[in-house]
Order: structure tokens, then sequence, then C-alpha cells
């Protein structure tokens, strides 16, 4: 009776798109990961476990393990800045101040609405070391000495592309918190501060706690973001200066540039295992949450 | 009394200092869109001398900007309007008949949220349907690539509805498809809209699947265009300017608009569970 109502057929539309362009292109990669696949012969053979010995082997120049180092570093650092500011700022915005609270939310969260191609161009000229913006700032308050060559240096390319990506992020991760703080109820902090709790304990022993689950939500979705980080690398740096910034997306698609077919889809899957058991334990996470 | 006041200007200075620099990026674009070449070579802050309008006139021909935009507007409608589609039609029957296989077909769909795209196996895959450097190619991309996220969001909605609709629109002699469209369809205009604009703005401000998979540039949207002006104009930050302000500027619009059905989306699925 129940599938003569809601036919199964009303599925088949999104699932075939989602078969034919998400799913089989990675069952695929499992495929060609053992195969010498490039841009130079039309001949693909089987090659076993080369790819993944190449891969993991980081020898002479090939340093795989250092855009795997690199990746984990991004994501660690955008979680850590991204949760303290976002909170912070979620704070301020609901218990802060009241008037304008709204309006300075629109416009934090307008960065994460704009592409990042566009973002990353302007703060390609906001971190010039000549020009830039920020260095002009700098020495015009007259720490010139704080004046760095952000992206072109090896030691601060990759903070700077941290420090992009959270001004970018944070308007999002925030808007989440402040819908977390929302449904604390007032009473709390009211019975609280009667009992002659501080500012900062009734922070620690109620905000906290009960935001729980709203820091495990965007950490998530920090972390599926972070380890999948590519574009904002990408305009940005491109990887560079020589390979500081490379992270596993940007080490797939040189590799796919340069016609390595094999390499670039071994890499794609690790990471395709890799997200695809997070993606596993954070839906089944969810779900027991929501059954409760 | 006096401490309170305090806090209170130094709560609201924060916030304007945070929100101040939220804004500089949009700003600069909008300053340096209008200035001369010389002028806009730093990017800097200053208001612009002469106001250059022409400058848009200049980027809309040279970048050919009509033939972007309009591709950009085909993209982001179509991929929207099919993917947000095709994604209500299976969340409606995969939440409405919770069999054990479709539970499962729900949570196979979902995990494409954490999926990352293999690009090259994709190519492969364009190139075996023929269906790359078509506009067809990079439509159907982008609504598969929606699809995950919009049955997500969705599902949770349908959970809302009553089922004592379904039933007496069944007695009243309705078939499935037509159930789906005049019952069920209109009542879920707020989550439509909410995920269809995500989508919207996601597709307009994309630009990895074109330069990838559309190498005619007859075909390629707005910010591929950019991406190219760039290339061909780095030293000239007015156009360059130009060229972003008129892609971003659809874009503030439709967010100042739609504000409400975007946070409350970007909220939806994270804070209920």
């Amino acid at each position: 009776m129940k599938s003569r109502v809601y036919p199964f057929y009303f599925a088949s539309g999104a699932l075939l798109l989602y078969l034919l362009f998400s799913v089989l292109p990675s069952l695929m990669g499992f495929y060609y990961a053992f195969t010498d696949w490039n841009s130079y012969s039309s001949e693909v053979n089987f090659v076993g476990l080369q790819n993944f010995r190449l891969i993991f082997a980081s020898g002479v120049g090939q340093n795989y393990m250092h855009f795997v180092r690199n990746t984990i570093i991004f994501t660690v650092a955008t979680i850590l800045l991204k949760t303290v500011f976002a909170l912070a700022l979620a704070v301020l915005l609901t218990s802060g101040i009241h008037r304008l609270a709204y309006v300075h939310r629109v416009v934090m969260y307008l960065p994460a609405v704009l592409p990042m191609l566009v973002v990353s161009l302007v703060f390609k000229s906001i971190l010039n070391p000549a020009s830039g913006l920020l260095n002009e700032f700098l020495r015009s308050i007259g720490l010139g000495f704080m004046a760095q060559r952000w992206l072109v240096d090896v030691t601060w390319a990759m903070p700077s592309v941290i420090g992009v990506d959270t001004w970018r992020g944070v308007g999002y991760i925030m808007v989440i918190m402040i819908a977390g703080l929302q449904a604390i109820p007032k009473e709390y902090y009211e019975a609280a501060a009667i009992d002659g709790a501080s500012a900062f304990s009734s922070f620690r022993r109620i905000t906290l706690p009960l935001m729980m689950p709203v820091l495990t939500v965007t950490t998530v979705l920090n972390l599926l973001y972070g380890l999948r980080v590519f574009d904002i690398v990408f305009v940005l740096t491109n990887g560079g200066p020589g390979r500081a910034t490379d992270t596993v997306y940007t080490a797939i698609f040189d590799e796919f540039s340069k016609g390595r077919y094999g390499v670039a889809t071994t890499l794609s899957t690790l990471l395709f295992l890799i997200m695809i058991s997070l993606g596993y334990f954070v839906i089944r996470m969810m779900h027991r949450e929501s059954e409760e | 009394m006096a401490i309170r006041r305090m806090q209170s200007i130094i709560n609201h200075l924060l916030a304007l200092a945070v929100s101040l620099i939220m804004f500089i990026p949009v700003y600069l674009v909008f300053v340096n869109a209008l200035k001369t070449r010389a002028e806009a070579a730093a990017m800097s802050a200053a208001f612009p001398t002469v106001l250059m309008w022409e400058n848009f006139a200049t980027v809309i021909e040279r970048g050919k900007l009509v033939t972007a935009f309009g591709n950009s507007v085909l993209y982001a409608v179509s991929a929207t309007v099919i993917g947000t589609t095709a994604a209500a039609l299976a969340a409606y029957v995969l939440s409405r008949n919770r069999t054990r296989f479709n539970r499962f077909i729900y949570f196979f769909i979902i995990m494409g949220i954490a999926m990352p795209t293999n690009f090259v196996t994709l190519m492969k895959v364009m190139q075996m349907t023929r269906l790359l450097n078509t506009q067809l190619g990079i439509i159907l991309l982008y609504a598969a690539a929606s699809i995950p996220f919009s049955v997500f969001l969705i599902y949770a909605f349908i959970g809302t509805l009553p089922r004592e609709l379904d039933e007496a629109a069944i007695i009243d002699g309705c078939s499935p498809l037509r159930l789906f469209f005049s019952v069920i369809y209109p009542l879920l205009t707020p989550v439509l809209v909410t995920a269809g604009v995500l989508n919207l703005l996601g597709i307009w401000n994309e630009f990895l699947l074109p330069l990838y998979y559309l190498n005619s540039s007859a075909y390629w949207p707005m910010t591929l265009a950019v991406y190219n002006f760039f290339g061909q104009f780095q030293a000239d930050w007015s156009l360059v300017s130009a060229n972003i302000v008129l892609t971003i500027l659809p874009v503030i619009i439709v967010y100042l608009f739609a504000q409400r059905f975007i946070l409350s989306g970007m909220t939806a699925g994270s804070v209920k569970g």
C-alpha cells in the first residue's frame, strides 16, 4: 500500500544523478589507483601497489606526507581559531549587545556567501608585501616591524592562508553557535546571577556544557571542510612558495595537471576512504542524537 | 552603573571593529572598481579622485561578461531547479515510507555530504557520457553535487508535515504524482527556498568544475571569467575589481533579500541534530 502511494521511482532522479556523478567516479578510483593511467599513453596497465608505495615512501623529492602534514595543520588550526572566535562573537552578539546585533550578524556572515575565488584574489592584494593594505596599515600605525612577506614567505604562507580561511569561515560557524546560544533557557543565567555567579563562571558552568552538542557539530563541519580544503589554497598560493602550503587536494590537482592520473586517483581514493569513514561516524552520531 | 555603561560601549566598539574587518574586502573592490588604473594599483582604501564608471563598460566588453552572465544564470537556475526538485521527490518518498531499504538509501545519499570529488575519474565519466565541454554536462554536475545536502534539509522538513494530508488526498482519488505536486510541493516552499537559495549561491560562486570540464570560453560562467581576466590583466586592479563587483553584486543582493532563509538553512540540521 505504502509503496503504491510513495513509489520508489520518485527517488530515481536524485539517485541516478548521485550514482553517476559522485559514487561512480569514487568507485572507479579504486580501480585506477592500481594502474599507471596517465596522459602520455593510451594504455592503462595494472601496477599493483606502486602508487601507494610512492605516496607512503615519502622519499626523495616526492614528499607526499608533507601534504598530509600541511592538511592536518590547516585543519587543526582552522578548527581551533574558528571555534574560539565564533564562540566569542556569538556570545558578544547574543548577550553583549542588543541594538544592531542582527546587522552585525548579517555583515559577519557576508564573507561566507562570497565566491572563494573573489575572497582569495582580494586577499592576494591585501597581503601583497610591498603595496598591500595590511602592511601599509601596520607601517602607518608604527608597527612596520610586524609587516611580513605574508603569502610569499615560506614560514608565513601557511599562517596567512589559515588567517584568510578563518576570516571567511568564522561568520558561518558563529551563526550556528548563535542559534545554539539562543536555545539555552534564560532562566539558567538568571538563577546563576541570583546565586551570585560571575559572568565567567556562568559561561563555564552553563554556556559551555550546554553548547557541547553545537560545538561538536561545528567541529565536524570544520573538519570535513579542512581535510578537503582546496580552492582557497589554489588561488592564494597554488601550494607555494615552493610546496609550503600544498595540501592533499592541491597535490591531487598538481598530479592531475601533470597528467599522472594514476597517482592523482590514488590520493583521491585515500582521501575518499578517510572522509567516508568520518562521514559514517558523524551520521551515526547525529542520528543517535535525533532519536533521543 | 557606570561600569555597565562602559562595558556596553566596549562591546559595541568590538562588534563594530569585527564587522569592519569583515566588510573591508567588499569595500575595497567597490572603491577600486571606480579608480583609474594607476590609482588602483595598490588596492588602497582611499576614495577615487575621479569616478571611472567606464571601467564597467570596458570590463563587460573585454571580459565578454554578457555571455558569462547569461551562462552563470543558466547554470545556477537550471541546476538548482533540477537538483532541488529531484531531491524533494527523493526526500519525500524516503521520509514517508521508512522501510529498512529506504532508510539505507537515505543514509547512502547523505553520505555524499562528506564525499570528496574525484576530479580525475569524473573526467572519465564525463567523456564516457559525452558530457565533457557541454553546458548540459555542467548543469547535471552541479545538480548532482547539490543533492545530498538538499535531501538532508528537505527530509527533515517533510517529517514535520502531517500524514493526514496525504491520506485525505488519497481518499479523494489523488494519484501519487498529483498528491506530491499539488499538496506536498506547495507546503515545502520554505525549505525549498532555503535549499534553492543555498544551491543558487553555491553554484554561482563555484569555478572549479567549469575550469576543468568546460574548455570553450563561450561556456564560461562569471567566476571563470574573473579568474581568466585576472590572469590577463593582473596589473590592472581597477578592471579586475570592476569584474569582481559585477560578479558579487547579484550574490550580495540575493543574500540581503534572502538572509533569513540562508541563516535558517545553515542552522537547521546542525542545531536540532
